[in-house]
This record gives structure tokens, sequence and C-alpha cells, in this order.
């Protein structure tokens, strides 16, 4: 911190914009060029005010200021301060520095950041005071990546609001007002807005209206009054946290909100009355920790994914969350990806898997893929080469028993018994199917069958005996592999044997 | 640890901020900031030098101000405040260029911190659910400000390899949020209706611009070296977002999205750049395990609270649609509370 090095920077500094100055033709994002006050002195309209200790200060500098503007051209700083301010005033009226110097300081603008200026120690004397300079233009302000503050809350939303809060909240309404029309609970179709206060009528007015009008109509239809009222009550809360984002997502995008009340639900009747699945050996599952699932893949669209995640989920104790692994495919997919996300489906790389199984959980892999899937109906329950065994890596790296499970009735949703591949090769996707019902019957081909299915769970095997570079030996990888795919495919061959027919 | 330290990008509101924090370290001996325009505001106890670091001048400043830490915060992250994408990427790439050859024939500077982003990553539907700092990105970004913090990482790398004696630390932020800031991503938020990617619910990460500040004052005065990831705890996925907002989606297909973005663009109401869209689509995450272990810093906002912040703050910009996303919420609340009231009579019954 010595006199000269700080000379020398601000001569460095000066120089620096001199050049800045001459290249002013091309214009530097916007700025406004610099310019020296010709004279009177620069402090008087500097956007922060000085404080009265520094007050003082800024007066003697201001003389300095001056005799240097001057001497600017020459770029040789006498004043060891003059440099580093450049002085850009662009209204350096001298009366409003007569003003400013007869008069305390103004009022601090209220700008964002608003600076605390602290009077200059002596210790730091030798530190000029940042006077830069400029005023602040509403430009810069814009391009320095800062919000200035709107106005918050009209008038009217304000009055909406203080009213609203003194309103009482429930009001119990006679059961004879007529049922309005609720307004439509999604924010994407906004009304009109209507002037003024708050548009419609009590809720609560309206909501018993309606509850009256529900129950009438549900004893009509001779279902239980209750169970509709539970039911409709249910989707409005769902959707008063959907609307106000009340819900907590996971790293992996898992949102057990929309899960627990959109796609279980959405599943069930296909779970328990289309294909009426059977669950064997759940109890192999474990209760807590990380565990692997290796199940076969199969059916042309994969609802057997679905199946196992909805079994886990109802039949096992603990009603653990199946973790899928699917492919990018179905991520790039709009909606799919989407849905598979929010159900708890990550992408099946090994970091993913590996973080799920750190963090405990219970992860599902289908290894076939769409090897499986799209395989013809006359391969059924052949199962087809298991990956690269990264599944099997994944586990054996964290330690986590693996779980195979082999699921019966899948082939016969929708037999496969041709492959549109050219327009697979157009639509990108790995193949396009024809089956008995598929192209033929239009939108209705895509009905699956309603084939009896049996997912059972088999004894898990464990991989946490092994020595702990374990995972970094691709033959006990394979071997582990193997042996994984042999048991899912005997157990595939002892339920076809049990199974009487195809759809009982 | 650090005794001169020079901001670049002082005059951007966060170059701004962290220049006075720093003032404010008592390690802290002297604070340079360097900006090729003024500061809007003066920044107590920093010395500003008004100088264009893609211009090798800088090495004279630094050289005059014995300067041995330079936070670099000229890495501009939204092209509509520069004047486009060609001085954005100017400043970008061959300002850090300079910077860094300034810095590496420099005898006095020490200690480099560069303020990257998550951008790096790209965003793709190939991404793992978290990405940590020994990952790149599965498709690099073709273009834009993800390109950019690619170079910009590229040439610090080199400037390691070269000055193995620095030490050099990048941050790489995840989408900066907060009351005061504005960036593309606050924009597009508030935007009167916010068009999202049809069919597509990303994650999106955030941190304050508190924690930011934060977390680069403590890279800037600690001895952190390497590549740490900086965000909030958590995510928010895009509809929940703008649930959070309070505003109206208009969901557009994401083909017709680059037309969309050429639309909004030319209007002045947001930037949407192809990574931004392929961001809005598929998101990003971070894992921020080096960042608490190595880095030491525990972000106070999470993302949801660092979102929520600047929710507060965003307004409503259609004056109907609080009044109806009130009611509806208000309906449904009330709905609910009676149903389960005449339902706990009628079982009482």
């Amino acid at each position: 911190m010595a006199t000269p090095r700080r000379g020398a920077l601000a001569a460095g500094a000066d120089r620096a914009s001199g050049e800045r100055a001459r290249r002013r033709s091309t214009p530097l994002l916007g700025a406004d060029p610099v310019e020296t006050a010709p004279d009177g002195p620069p402090s008087g309209p500097t956007p922060v005010p000085a404080p009265p200790p520094s007050g003082s200060a800024t007066g003697a500098d201001s003389t300095t200021t001056k005799a240097a503007s001057k001497r600017t051209t020459t770029r040789k700083a006498p004043s060891r301060k003059t440099s580093t301010r450049k002085v850009t005033t662009r209204k350096t009226a001298s009366s409003t520095a007569a003003k400013a110097a007869a008069t305390p300081p103004a009022p601090p603008r209220t700008t964002a950041v608003t600076p605390a200026p602290a009077p200059e120690p002596p210790a730091r004397k030798h530190r000029p005071s940042p006077r830069v300079t400029s005023a602040p233009q509403p430009r810069a302000t814009t391009q320095a990546g800062e919000r200035t503050g709107r106005p918050r809350l009209s008038p009217r939303e304000k009055a909406r609001r203080d009213e609203a809060a003194r309103r009482p909240h429930l009001r119990l309404a006679q059961p004879a007002v007529p049922p309005v029309d609720l307004p439509p609970p999604d924010p994407a179709v906004a009304d009109a807005p209507s002037p003024g206060g708050l548009p419609l009528p009590d809720p609560a007015e309206l909501v018993e209206a309606l509850v009256g009008a529900l129950r009438l109509g549900a004893q009509l239809a001779g279902v239980a009054p209750e169970d509709v009222e539970a039911r409709v009550a249910q989707v409005l809360a769902y959707l008063r946290r959907r609307v106000e984002g009340e819900y907590d997502v996971d790293d992996f995008g898992f949102d057990p909100h929309f899960t627990e009340n959109v796609f279980y639900p959405m599943l069930r009747p296909l779970y328990r009355h289309w294909f009426r699945v059977e669950v064997r050996g759940i109890e192999n599952l474990p209760t807590t920790g990380g565990a692997l699932v290796v199940a076969n893949h199969s059916g042309t669209v994969a609802l057997d994914s679905l199946m196992v995640q909805l079994a886990i989920h109802d039949e096992h104790p603990a009603h653990r969350t199946m973790r899928a692994l699917g492919a990018d495919l179905v991520f790039q997919t709009p909606f799919v990806g989407t849905i598979a996300r929010r159900s708890g489906s990550t992408l099946a790389a090994s970091e993913d898997a590996e973080r799920l199984f750190r963090r405990g959980e219970l992860v599902g892999v289908f290894p076939e893929g769409f090897k499986g899937t799209g395989k013809p109906f006359s391969e059924r329950y052949k199962l087809q080469r298991f990956g690269r065994g990264g599944f099997v890596a994944a586990a054996l790296a964290q330690g986590v028993p693996i779980v195979p499970c082999s699921v019966v009735g899948a082939e016969e949703i929708a037999p496969i018994i041709g492959n549109m591949s050219t327009l697979a090769r157009l639509l990108g996707v790995p193949y396009v199917p024809v089956t008995p019902t598929f192209p033929w019957l239009g939108p209705l081909g895509l009905v699956p069958l309603p084939s009896k299915w049996i997912i059972e769970f088999g004894e898990p095997i464990e991989t946490a005996g092994h020595e702990p570079g374990a995972a970094e030996d691709p033959m006990l990888v394979f071997d582990l592999t193997d042996q994984v795919r042999e048991t899912i495919q005997q157990t595939l061959y002892t339920l076809l044997m049990q199974r009487r027919s195809v759809f009982f | 640890m650090a005794g001169v330290v020079l901001v670049t990008g002082v005059s951007r509101y966060l170059g701004g901020l962290l220049a006075r924090r720093l003032a404010a370290e008592p390690s802290v001996t002297r604070v340079v900031g360097v900006d090729v325009i003024p500061p809007p505001q003066e920044i107590a106890g920093v010395e500003f030098v008004r100088a264009d670091i893609r211009n090798p001048m800088i090495g004279r400043v630094i050289e005059d101000a014995g300067v041995d830490t330079v936070v670099h915060m000229n890495v501009i992250a939204t092209p509509t405040f520069v004047g486009g994408r060609t001085p954005q990427k100017e400043i970008n790439v061959i300002g850090t260029m300079q910077l860094l050859a300034a810095c590496q024939k420099s005898r006095t500077v020490r200690r480099l911190v560069v303020k990257s982003s998550a951008a790096v990553y790209g965003s793709t539907p190939r991404d793992p659910a978290l990405f940590t700092e020994d990952m790149g990105a599965r498709r690099s970004p073709s273009g834009g400000f993800g390109k950019d913090s690619i170079e910009v990482e590229g040439y610090v790398r080199g400037f390691a390899r070269r000055r193995p004696d620095a030490e050099i630390l990048t941050l790489r932020f995840a989408n900066v949020i907060g009351p005061r800031i504005r960036t593309s991503i606050t924009d597009y938020f508030s935007l009167p209706v916010v068009p999202v990617p049809l069919g597509y619910d990303a994650r999106m990460q955030f941190v304050h611009e508190d924690d930011c500040i934060d977390a680069l004052v403590l890279a800037s005065t600690g001895s952190t070296t390497g590549v740490v990831n900086v965000a909030g705890d958590g995510v928010v996925t895009v509809y929940q977002a703008v649930a959070m907002a309070g505003r109206p989606v208009l969901p557009i297909p994401l083909q017709g999205a680059g037309f969309f973005g050429g639309m909004t663009r030319r209007l002045g109401l947001a930037d949407f750049s192809p990574d931004q869209m392929s961001f809005l689509a598929f998101g990003r995450g971070l894992d921020t395990t080096r960042m608490r272990e190595g880095l030491g810093f525990e972000p106070r906002f999470t993302t949801r609270e660092a979102f929520a912040a600047f929710a507060a703050t965003a307004g409503s910009a259609v004056p109907g649609a609080q009044v109806v996303g009130d009611a509806v919420s208000g309906v449904a609340g009330v709905a609910s509370q009676t149903v389960l009231r005449a339902l706990g009579a009628g079982s009482g019954r």
C-alpha cells in the first residue's frame, strides 16, 4: 500500500479510461461516454450523499479534483485520489452544487442496494472513497441485473385483502340457495377479471348449496352420500394444494402428492378389476432400506412396471414406493416422461441408481428394456439379454439385496404379431407393434386384453457379503446377473405351469 | 488471507454486492472493482476503475494495485442486459481470456475465483437426476450462455495448467433468484401468462441471491480450490413455480417454442434462448455435497424458499389472476372443510 504504487494504479486506470475515451466512436455496451467536468465541484450532484463527517472531506477533495480535471489530458495525476474517480456528471450545474454545499446532504435516494456510507477512517486515508462518478441512470440500473421495486399491491387489491381479512370466514347458509356454478378450479383458465372487490358470492354458501345438490344426486343414484362427499372433499383439497404449489418434489422429481392422489387411483381399477393381479412373496421385500427389484419386461406397452409399482405400494405392509429406472426415451417423450418422473421413476443410469440406494430406496429395474416389451408373441416368457449388468454392479457397490420378480400375464395384453419397422425408424421409436387389435381398431386397439396376472417376488439375493471392490469385478457381475436371470426364468416357467388359463 | 481483491463486473448487481461485502471483510485490505460502465450507485469502500477486461490494460490495473485475489464475476448470463448475444459472448469469452492472460503474467495473483454456472451441464432427457462436479454435459450446449460457460471453464483449466501455484476455485451456481435480482428466469416468471413446454415439467434448482453472495465471499476469502456446485436444497418444478408465482400457464409445444421465444425476445418480454427452453423442458439438479464438505457453505434458503422470496415480490401481472386464484383456492379450502365437517356430523349420528 505504498504511495508510489497507488499513483501508478491511478495512472494506469487513467490511461485505461483515456484509451476508452479515444475509442468512443465504437459504443461500448451502451455506456455513456466519460466526460470530465469542465468546472465546478463534482461532489454536489453525486447520487449518494456523504455523511457529515465525510462531507467536509468531500469539500476538500473537490478542489483537488478541480485542479486535476484540468490536467487530465496530460495524464500525470499529481493527486493520489483524482484518477479513480472519473467525474462524469452530466448535469454539473454549479447552482446545484452550491445548494448542496449550503444545505445538509439530501436524503439518500431509495436505490436498491443502499450503501452504508461509512466515514472514512483515518487509517485508510490512502484509499480514495469510491466516489464514482456518474449519476445512476435508469439504464445502468437495468443493465446491472437488478429489479427496482415495483408497486407491490394496487390499492384495490389492498382493500380487497383487508376486507377479506375482516370477513367472518365460514358463514352457514340456507340450503335453499340455488346452486351456482363454481369457477373453474384451474388457474390456466382464468376468468376475465371482474371489476372491483371480491366478485364472487360467498364461497361457503356456494359450497353448502353444492353439497346439498350432491347429497340429493347421490341418494337418487343409490350411492351412500357420505362416500360421495368424502370423494369430493379429497378432490377439492387436492386441487387447492396443486393451485397453490403446496406440494413437495424430491430431487428426482418424485411427487408423492400426485402419485398418491392421481396416479395410483387411476391405475387401481386396471390392477384390481381388469388384470386381477395376484401377488406372491411380497414378504421377500425388505421393510426398510435399499433393495433392487429385478423383473421381466413384456406387454408391448410397459404396463407391467406400473403394476409392479402399484403391487408393492398396495400389498407391502410398509407401502413402499418402487423407484423404477427408465430408458431415456421415456423421459424424452412429453407427458410420459413427466408422469414417470412424478411417479418416482428416474433415468436408468448408475449414478441415479446408486444415489437411490444410498437414500435407502426400493429401486426397480427391467433390464430387458425394449427388447423385452417389443419381442414377438412367439417368444413370450423367454427372457432377453439382461443389458450389461449395470444394475447388478450398482447393487453390489452399495451392498443392497436383489429381489427377483416374475410377472406372468403381461405378455398377453397385446400380443405382437408384427412390427412396422419403417414407421418405427421414421418416428424414432424402437418398434411400432402390430397386434390383433392395434392398428385395425384404431384407438380401441390400445385397450389391453384382460389377462390374469401373477406377480411373484422371489427370495432376495444378498450382495453385501462380497469384498469392497466386487462391483469392479466383471466376472462376478456377470455371474450374479445370470443367477438373477435364471431365477426369474425358472419362476416364470413354474408360474406358467400353475396357470389355468390366460384369462382366468 | 486475501489482501487486495479485484472484482470484475462490479457494476452489475451481484458484483456490486460482492464488492461491498468484501470491503467489509477484515481480512481484505483493499477492493478494486472493474467494469466498463460505472456502478449505478456508489459502493462503499471499493475503488472503482473503469476498465474493460477485454483489453490488455486490465493487466496494468492488476499490476499497479498488487492484486492477489481475482474474483471473476463478469460472465453474463442474460444477453438482453448487454445489448445482445454478440457482446455477451465477447465479454464472456474474450474478457475471460484477457483477464486470465493478465493473471498469468502477474506475479502477485495467488487466487482466482470464477463465478460459473450450472449451465455447463446442459439440459437433456439423458441427464442424471443430480450432477456432481465430476460429470460433464450429456449433450454439450450448442450455443448461448451454456456454451460460453463451458469455454470460460476451459480457459480457467488452461490457466490452472500454466499457473499450478495459483489457487483456483470455480463455483457453478444454480439459477440465482431473489427479491431484487433480475435475470432471464425472473423475467420469465414475471410474464403475465407463463408459457411452458407442453408435456414437460422440469425440475429446477435455485440459489438465493444472499446465499450466492455469501458463497462468493467465502470462496474469495477461503482457500478451497477446485470446482464446487452451489444450489439451494431441493427442487421446484416449473408448474409448481408458476403456481407459487400466481400466474396462469400457457402450454406450448416444444417445436413451436423457437418461434414463440423469438417473439417474446423481440417484444423485450423475456429471453428465450434454445438452451433456456431445454432447461424449462428437462431441468437440472446439482449435487451439493462438495459445497457442504469442501467449501463448508450451508445455504440459508432452500430452492423453494428462494423462489418464494422472489414470488412474494413478483406481484400479480394480471389483475384478475390473483382474485380468481384466491377464489378458487378459497372455495376449495372452504369446501373441503365444510364437507369434512358434514361428514363428521354424519358419522356422529
